[in-house]
């Protein structure tokens, strides 16, 4: 009787399984909740949820259920929790990491596997390079640090620059390359090039190397947690010039962390966040007000375009079959998102440059940059 | 380089290094009590920034009543895990003692994690510690001032306690034979107490300190300073607080001479100071100040 009772249970049990696996739809979510970069992944989990409290979280008439694993900033753990969302978890799509060097861990994995993956904000050029399964909502590096250069040279006349980059991050790396190649093509010249690494926390000797040296300019591509130190250890240390910095300034830590030593600070970002572009956008950053209080971030709205691309896909596909929902990514054009209007074309999002400067302890929007 | 620029990198050395220095006088005091290198300290730095941080924040009370508060707390923790964690292995091989403060180590940081979050907070810090002052042309901030002068106050109380009072005599009889000084009626338990609570306080002063310097406070905040600390004790010789300090300088003037000098090296920073370790470990172990213990037949 007990061995009847057991055997109903699991074929219970698997019946259940296997009934709830049709239900739903399962789309991976392997962000950086912890960790160096903690604050990006939690502001694109933050953007997918308040994206999914407006569009509804259903697609083809099933519940979209969302599985998060944190990769810890962690590149290792990034190819991990890869590995696990498809093996074990069996998701049908993945919103990946938001940091480059994450990125280029996962990718050739999704590839492999055949597992489409979107990042939200990883810029690196590699990233998407040579893959069909990778994609991003998000501009590219080269294209942001000519953007950087040509707001430089011609906005902030700066005829010398510095350069002080992460050499722990692809992504900070690269684009330090990138800008210095565009600003000395416009006619600057980049006087010092210094490096420092992830997780720093004194800048002291390569700030006082570049203040000798007196630039116009400081470069500063790097994650937040090193650009508010930065900034600060520069204006202690008698810097005056102007600090431009990249997308990855964008968030609140440069501001409780910064202080006023962030004030003036101009980065380049991917949209103006106090004004929606479209009816979508309106929404999301009214919404982001009314339950956080503050102006939105791009690493939360450029989270809620990843999920609104993947659905988008998904319908259009007409299926979960992760290899259709991929072709359908890849045809995405013009589609309404919250930053704007997205077209993938191979694998990346065409989208503009923006600059943006810290006044008042806030990010106000200064020029949108089409790059000559 | 010219020698203005010389100047200020040297600042910023004894800067930083005073930190370090502070630290490692917190590893050195209760290594040389109990002969326990204590890796929850790093930790219990953190936790003194963070309850001066929450006092200031939800409390909103002055600056120095909240790092008061913090460094009272600290100094309860480290009792606490004393208590929990150090005294039932009293009488083990030093390699559990060991391996449990490194569990506490993580204990401690995995609770900061899921209970106050990864994302970093910026720390408020007085005028005093912020401001700004030109000396001989290189620019030193105020907190580049105190912390010497007030590691150097520490040292002098630290030495009165230990070597004019009573609590002081029963400290070094611990550390130079446990039972005996049990035998002779003291309470040993309530001794080690009171070390680990004097070493809690000054991880925690320490933490506030270096939140001055570098406002940024997380949970992962005491890792890598506090390896470097302990590097520093090590240098300076363990169990030696006045080597502490000094290795605390060299620790500090090497980490930042080395990118000021060679800049394509910076990423090789932390693997220079470890080396240092390394080094030391190998070919004078004893440290700067401290002795050599020479087995007696």
């Amino acid at each position: 009787m007990r061995k009847l009772f057991v055997v109903v249970l699991c074929v219970g049990l698997l019946l259940s399984g296997v009934a709830s696996a049709q239900e739903t739809i399962r789309i991976g979510a392997n962000l950086e909740m912890t960790g160096a970069v903690a604050a990006y992944g939690q502001m694109i989990w933050e953007g997918i949820n308040l994206i999914r409290e407006i569009v509804g979280d259903t697609v083809l008439g099933k519940k979209v259920e969302l599985v998060l694993v944190d990769n810890k900033s962690d590149k290792v753990e990034a190819a991990n929790a890869t590995t696990r969302l498809i093996d074990k978890e069996n998701v049908v799509a993945i919103i990946g990491p938001a940091i480059s060097g994450s990125m280029l861990a996962a990718g050739p994995i999704c590839e492999e596997k055949q597992i489409p993956i979107i990042s939200a904000t990883a810029t690196n050029p590699l990233v998407t390079q040579g893959k069909k399964f990778v994609f991003r909502a998000c501009f590219l590096d080269p294209y942001q640090a000519a953007a950087a250069a040509q707001f430089a040279r011609e906005d902030l006349k700066a005829e010398t620059a510095a350069i002080l980059s992460d050499i722990a991050q692809d992504y900070c790396v690269a684009l330090g390359n990138f800008f210095k190649e565009e600003f000395e093509k416009r006619g600057g010249k980049v006087v010092v090039e210094q490096h420092c690494k992830t997780g720093d926390q004194d800048f002291s000797a390569q700030l006082t190397t570049i203040i000798n040296a007196n630039p116009d300019l400081l470069y500063v591509p790097n994650y937040y947690t090193e650009i508010a130190l930065i900034c600060r250890q520069a204006r202690d240390l008698g810097y005056e010039g102007v600090i431009l910095s990249a997308d990855g300034a964008d968030a609140p830590e440069l501001f409780s962390v910064g202080g006023d030593a962030v004030e003036g600070l101009y980065h380049t970002a991917i949209w103006d966040a106090t004004k929606g572009l479209n009816d979508i956008g309106q929404k999301y950053i009214d919404r982001y007000k009314e339950k956080f209080g503050k102006d939105p971030n791009m690493f939360g709205a450029l989270g809620a375009d990843a999920y609104l691309i993947l659905i988008n896909a998904i319908e259009r596909a007409g299926s979960t079959d992760p290899v259709k929902i991929r072709e359908a990514i890849e045809d995405t054009e013009n589609l309404d998102v919250v930053t704007g209007k997205v077209t993938i074309e191979n694998g990346d999002a065409l989208k503009p440059v923006v600059v943006r400067k810290v006044e008042g302890g806030k990010f106000v929007f200064v020029k949108t940059v089409t790059v000559e | 380089m010219s020698w203005v620029t010389f100047f200020q990198q040297l600042m910023n050395g004894i800067s930083v290094g005073s930190l370090y220095a502070l630290l490692a006088i917190g590893y050195t005091l209760v290594y040389g009590i109990l002969g326990l290198i204590n890796f929850a300290h790093s930790d219990v730095f953190m936790l003194g920034t963070y309850f001066a941080f929450f006092m200031m924040v939800i409390f909103l009370l002055p600056w120095w009543l909240s790092v008061l508060i913090g460094v009272a707390l600290c100094a309860v923790v480290g009792m606490s895990i004393e208590r929990v964690a150090y005294r039932p292995l009293r009488n083990a091989p030093r390699i559990s003692a060991l391996i449990t403060a490194v569990g506490v180590s993580f204990f401690i940081e995995n609770l900061g994690l899921v209970t106050v979050g990864a994302r970093p907070k910026g720390f408020p810090r007085p005028d005093l510690m912020k401001n700004v002052y030109v000396l001989l042309g290189a620019r030193i901030q105020g907190v580049t001032f105190w912390v010497p002068v007030i590691s150097i106050l520490i040292l002098f109380v630290l030495f009165y306690i230990v070597y004019r009072t009573k609590i002081g005599i029963a400290m070094r009889a611990v550390s130079r034979d446990m039972e005996t000084t049990r035998l002779m009626g003291v309470d040993v338990d309530r001794i080690i107490l009171y070390a680990f609570a004097l070493g809690s306080a000054l991880a925690g002063i320490g933490g506030v300190l270096w939140a001055c310097k570098y406002p940024q406070i997380n949970p992962l905040m005491g890792i890598f300073p506090g390896w470097k600390a302990f590097t520093a004790a090590v240098v300076g010789g363990i169990g030696n607080v006045v080597g502490a300090m000094l290795g605390g300088f060299i620790i500090g003037l090497a980490e930042i001479l080395i990118v000021a000098f060679f800049p394509g090296l910076t990423g090789y920073r932390d693997a220079f100071v470890f080396t240092i370790l390394i080094v030391f470990l190998l070919v004078r172990p004893g440290g700067l100040m401290g002795e050599v213990v020479r087995e007696k037949v």
